[in-house]
């Protein structure tokens, strides 16, 4: 292996693939927030292919959603604003990390982790309930994989966050100067926000109309 | 060569390339036969393409040979070459000039397309919708029953919703004139079926008098298959759970391979069948014999043909096939 | 393999445990030097290609006569899905992107290694299990449906091998995705300072166009393929038109990448053009700012061309048009490269060696594949020839006319810099001469086939046209055997070559400022930038006195 450039102390494997670089050599430096972006691009696409899909469907069907399909408004409603506000309880503990408040941050930090698991919780209660499964129908056949692909999204970054509060335990890991990882769980965070909120304004408030 | 000036020689360089490229074109002899109004067409543009092909494969690989020879490493030569890096005009021309070719292509593309009637598929009524359109314009036969017994659309039977198709080929002339013939094609796999809705009867082949404007609506029942008769340049896939056309004038009688061009399954190559171009009195012939047998066997076994499986209306076509029903059966049983 | 000796004085070192070259055992294990895993992706890649290859070879055995007589048809669908699947995605893609990729960027741009090593390897390793999914499915039947896997047909054909062939291909796409991220950000962080825009190597630009095409547009196909695993494992029903779903829709999500995937193929090896020929020709390479750009167009034209695969399909006539124009558009910097090329090697001092006579034969067969193509581009002509043999011979003349001569050019010409050995010429020239021969006569009179009306993926056909199959099967057994003076020669001259200088060429990119092999880390001190890239003959100087320069500039 490249013994030279790795100092396992300093190799942050916390965070998501792109994140796997390896300790940055003398005069090369951190590019994981640039790889990260340039993925989540990417990663934007295969839902955009998804959403269109989904579209292209809904536009040759009769009646979407089908008859006896109904769509459960209230609790994605308030699934979306926990999941919405905690984009804003997140960038807190950027905020508090910039100012080496790394007692700030974890707090902020376990707040997002904590909502984030209630909307995975929510999401899981509305499948039990929903009366309708993945195979139903051609609407339940989008409505479940989108979300789930979601869920799954909201999972990860969910582990990210735990991942980053799991490293901050160690004292001076996380700093004003050093805090890639936070700052990337973060990105990543905000990106499958964005992703809901299309996907919400999709899959719950076109078929009102 | 040293009397002679460079721009002789270019000059005579192009004429000569202009001279090859333009006979290459009408001369090539790779497409089959023409036996349909959009053939010529197809072939025009096909041809128009070869020479502008031929023109820049020659200028092409002509220079590249040249250079190879006159700019080979010489025995002992170990210098570079001439420090040329850019020519603006030079790449001007060389971008303006395809750029122009194809844009000119294109145009021309859609000025054919347009012909050929691949603007306006579903723009024409269906027989189904007008059940007084007559069979074929110039059968002479007069007991040609005309809007008779109109059984339903094979299609209309496989749950494909009623309507115009939307994709495909369609009527040339943009006009509402209905078809002189309809026929309702279904592949399977690996058959074509051939419905005659106005004759109530079924075929393992398409028979089509010459010079009748026909109308063929596609489907398709298990998978994708793509119907295709070379010598009239035409292709359509038939889609599941799509309605798709294609509309053409036969000119020439004979018989025409009919291929199936999408891969459908192990034997997709054997899903081969074949159309045969009448004259107008002949189809009136073939019309009337099929009728005849039709009704022969709606009376000793009292089966409609739509009633049949697959397997078994194909069982007497099978032989030229090469697969036979027993073939088809399991491999429609084995998913 | 590769320990050829490298002396290096061990002054300058800022890491005393590392060691200067890999060993042989290093190449198979989870290394994240840039340079072995180029060299992974090379080797793997050629494996797969012998193997492709072989079912090619099969399938043109049964196609010498016109009854299904040599394989089940059955069989030969599998082949012919998988041969297309394997030489698409794990050869062409993973040798040119993932292996000169990987080998010559961080070298071209004066970095110690790409920006992101782990994930690098990461990337690589996602190939091999690829790869024994595909093989691995044959126990299952093999999937049966095409390289393009259309639904119903995949929906129904050989379930478990049709799953297996879709994970293979998330798998690679996955890599594909994650080798371009890296790509990307290498290319645009990690240049040396002395190394400006307009002297980037030409082949760090196609290889930047080349992901930021991958990173559009294979999430679209992971998107399509997980909609198809669903309907054929857990009832779903996209593409069911019976429950709802949409047969056309998985061919416009499929096309959105495969269109764009076949530019994936051919712009590293543009890239690859761009360096051999200036090299061997001796001459500034002609118009680099046009080469430059013209990548750029192609992948954004690229992106808008996916129907031109669909005309005889579900499409309304608006859509056959507007993507019959936008086809034709991509000729236009297609071409500004094509004579870019040409006119570099006017006034040239060309060398004709292995390397040079691969580029100047995918020069001349590429022309002749991408006319082809459009002649394609055009709806009309197209309703006619879709699905015909006129497609196969256009394919192969770009792919294995342009993809793969650009492979073997690139091979010939790094060689000596990835293994510190020269190869043999004489046998370099064989190998070229029969490639050539080969290629023509098996793919020529495929344009024929397919305008006088002999459909593809076909087992089985008219017996009118047995005799020019015939000549196709010959020209593949041709192509087949001229792998052999290629195997032996990479093999034979990677112990035993002629020793290769840092510079066997006189080349000027910066991969050519270190030894051969490179040093783990490619630089003892980085380089500097003193010349462009393509400065031949220029500044009055002539190619000894270049070598200086370039060993001053280390
Ligand atoms: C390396 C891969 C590669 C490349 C580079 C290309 C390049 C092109 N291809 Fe090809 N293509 C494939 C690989 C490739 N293709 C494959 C694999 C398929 C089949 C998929 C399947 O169905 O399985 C396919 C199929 C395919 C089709 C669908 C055919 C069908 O199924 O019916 C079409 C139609 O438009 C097409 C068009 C083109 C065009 C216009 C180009 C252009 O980019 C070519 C541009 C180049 C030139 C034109 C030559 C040089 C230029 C000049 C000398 C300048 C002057 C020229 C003019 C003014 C015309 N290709
Ligand atoms: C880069 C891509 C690439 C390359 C290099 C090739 C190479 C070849 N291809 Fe293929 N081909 C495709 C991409 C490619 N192909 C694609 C995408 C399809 C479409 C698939 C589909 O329709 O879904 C296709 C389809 C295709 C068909 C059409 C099948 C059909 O439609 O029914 C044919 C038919 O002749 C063919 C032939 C060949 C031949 C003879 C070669 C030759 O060049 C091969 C030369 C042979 C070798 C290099 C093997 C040499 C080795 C040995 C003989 C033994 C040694 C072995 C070991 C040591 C293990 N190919
Ligand atoms: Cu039906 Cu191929
Ligand atoms: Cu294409």
């Amino acid at each position: 292996m490249q013994g030279s450039t790795i100092d396992p102390s300093k190799a942050e494997l916390n965070s998501y693939a792109a994140s796997e670089a390896v300790g940055a050599h003398e005069e090369h430096p951190d590019l994981r927030v640039w790889g990260l972006l340039t993925f989540l691009m990417s990663e934007s696409l295969m839902f955009g292919g998804f959403f269109a899909a989904y579209l292209l469907l809904r536009g040759a069907a009769e009646a979407w959603p089908p008859e006896g399909t109904e769509v459960e408004l209230l609790l994605p409603t308030i699934n979306t604003i926990i999941l919405v506000s905690s984009s804003f309880v997140i960038h807190y503990g950027d905020k508090a990390i910039k100012q080496d408040d790394v007692k700030g941050m974890r707090k902020w930090y376990i707040i997002t982790a904590i909502m984030g698991a209630v909307f995975l919780l929510g999401q899981a209660y509305e499948y039990a309930t929903l009366g309708y499964g993945l195979s139903t129908n051609i609407f339940s056949n989008c409505f479940y994989l989108m979300t789930g692909f979601h869920g799954l999204h909201v999972f990860v970054g969910l582990l990210l966050i735990l991942g980053v509060l799991w490293r901050s335990r160690r004292p001076g890991h996380y700093s004003s100067h050093k805090h890639t990882g936070i700052e990337m769980a973060e990105i990543y965070w905000h990106f499958v926000d964005i992703i809901w909120i299309v996907l919400f304004s999709l899959l719950y408030i076109l078929t009102i109309f | 060569m040293k009397q002679i000036p460079v721009s002789l020689l270019t000059l005579t360089a192009g004429v000569a390339v202009t001279l090859i490229s333009l006979w290459v074109g009408q001369n090539h002899g790779l497409l089959p036969e023409q036996a349909s109004e959009q053939a010529p067409l197809v072939d025009g543009l096909f041809n128009v393409m070869m020479v502008i092909g031929t023109a820049l494969f020659l200028v092409v690989e002509g220079a590249l040979l040249y250079f190879l020879i006159v700019f080979r490493k010489r025995e002992g030569d170990e210098e570079d070459g001439i420090p040329i890096e850019e020519n603006l005009p030079l790449e001007a021309f060389w971008t303006a000039i395809p750029a122009i070719i194809v844009i000119g292509l294109g145009i021309y593309s859609v000025a054919v397309f347009q012909e050929m009637g691949g603007l306006s598929p579903g723009h024409t009524m269906m027989a189904h919708h007008s059940p007084k359109s007559t069979l074929v314009a110039q059968a002479p036969s007069n007991d040609s029953p005309i809007g008779g017994d109109v059984m339903p659309l094979l299609a209309d039977a496989e749950g494909v919703e009623e309507g115009e198709a939307k994709y495909g080929i369609g009527a040339a002339n943009q006009s509402s004139k209905p078809a002189d013939l309809v026929v309702n094609v279904t592949g399977i796999q690996f058959a074509w079926l051939f419905n005659y809705p106005e004759e109530n009867f079924m075929a393992g082949e398409l028979h089509v008098p010459v010079g009748a404007d026909v109308l063929l609506n596609l489907s398709a029942q298990d998978v994708i298959h793509s119907f295709w008769v070379p010598q009239f340049r035409l292709k359509q896939d038939a889609i599941p759970g799509e309605r798709t056309e294609l509309r053409f004038v036969a000119t020439k009688p004979g018989t025409y391979p009919v291929v199936c061009t999408e891969l459908c399954g192990s034997y997709h190559g054997g899903m081969r069948s074949q159309v045969v171009v009448h004259t107008p009195e002949e189809f009136g012939e073939w019309i009337e014999q099929n009728r005849v047998a039709q009704k022969d066997t709606n009376q000793t076994i009292a089966s409609n043909p739509a009633a049949m499986t697959p397997s078994e209306f194909l069982e007497p076509y099978s032989q030229e096939m090469g697969i036979t029903g027993d073939t088809i059966a399991q491999l429609h049983s084995h998913p | 393999m590769t320990q050829a000796e490298v002396s290096i004085p061990s002054h300058a070192t800022e890491h005393e445990h590392a060691h200067k070259a890999w060993k042989w055992y290093d190449y198979f294990t989870f290394n994240v030097d840039h340079k072995v895993i180029g060299i992974q992706y090379l080797v793997t890649s050629f494996v797969f290609y012998l193997i492709g290859g072989l079912m090619a070879v099969a399938m043109r055995t049964e196609l010498a006569t016109p009854d299904p007589d040599f394989i089940d048809p059955s069989l030969y669908n599998a082949f012919l899905t998988n041969h297309g699947t394997i030489m698409i995605f794990l050869w062409i893609v993973p040798a040119a992107i993932g292996g000169f990729g990987n080998f010559l960027v961080p070298l071209m741009i004066g970095a110690r290694d790409m920006a992101f090593p782990k994930l690098n390897a990461i990337a690589y390793w996602l190939n091999p299990p690829a790869g024994l999914l595909l093989l691995g499915s044959f126990f299952f039947g093999g999937a049966q449906a095409g390289w393009t896997s259309y639904p119903p047909l995949s929906e129904i054909t050989a379930n478990v091998a049709q799953s297996m062939w879709i994970l293979a291909i998330v798998l690679v796409g996955t890599s594909s995705i994650l080798g371009s991220v890296n790509f990307i950000v290498t290319i645009i962080k990690m240049r040396v300072p002395s190394l400006k825009w307009d002297e980037l190597p030409l082949f760090c630009w196609a290889i930047l166009a080349t992901s930021l095409l991958a990173l559009c547009s294979t999430p679209v196909l992971a998107a399509g393929l997980t909609l198809l695993l669903f309907d054929i494992n857990f009832g779903t029903s996209f593409f069911k038109p019976d429950e709802g779903g949409n047969v056309v829709m998985y061919q416009h999500l499929f096309w959105f990448y495969s269109h764009p995937a076949v530019y994936l193929m051919i712009l590293p090896i543009f890239g690859i053009m761009s360096e051999v020929i200036p090299v061997h020709a001796r001459k500034p390479i002609f118009g680099y700012k046009a080469i430059a750009y013209s990548s750029l167009a192609i992948c954004v034209v690229g992106l808008f061309v996916w129907v031109h695969h669909m005309f005889t399909s579900g499409t309304p006539p608006w859509m056959r048009l507007f993507f019959t124009i936008s086809t034709l558009i991509v000729a236009v910097p297609t071409g500004v490269k094509i004579f870019s090329w040409v006119a570099t090697l006017w006034g040239g001092k060309i060398r004709f060696t292995s390397a040079m006579l691969f580029a100047v034969g995918l020069l001349a067969m590429f022309v002749l594949g991408g006319l082809s193509g459009v002649t394609l581009g055009t709806a009309p002509v197209d309703i006619h020839v879709h699905d015909t043999y006129y497609v196969v011979a256009h394919f192969h003349y770009v792919l294995f006319g342009g993809s793969v001569f650009g492979i073997y050019a690139g091979i010939y010409h790094w060689y000596p810099k990835m293994t510190g050995r020269m190869m043999n010429e004489t046998l370099g020239r064989i190998h070229f001469v029969m490639t050539f021969i080969g290629t023509n006569l098996t793919f020529l009179p495929m344009h024929q086939l397919g305008l006088q009306g002999m459909p593809r993926r076909v087992a089985m056909y008219d017996p009118q046209f047995a005799t020019v199959n015939q000549l196709c099967t010959i020209g593949a057994f041709v192509l087949a055997f001229s792998t052999v003076p290629f195997l032996i020669n990479a093999i034979w001259s990677w112990s035993r070559g002629e020793k290769a200088s840092g510079n066997p060429w006189n080349a000027l990119t910066l991969e050519w400022t270190t030894d051969s092999p490179p040093m783990i880390e490619n630089w003892e001190v980085l380089p500097v930038v003193t010349n462009g890239p393509y400065a031949y003959g220029m500044n009055g100087r002539s190619a000894p006195a270049e070598e200086e320069v370039a060993v001053s500039s280390r």
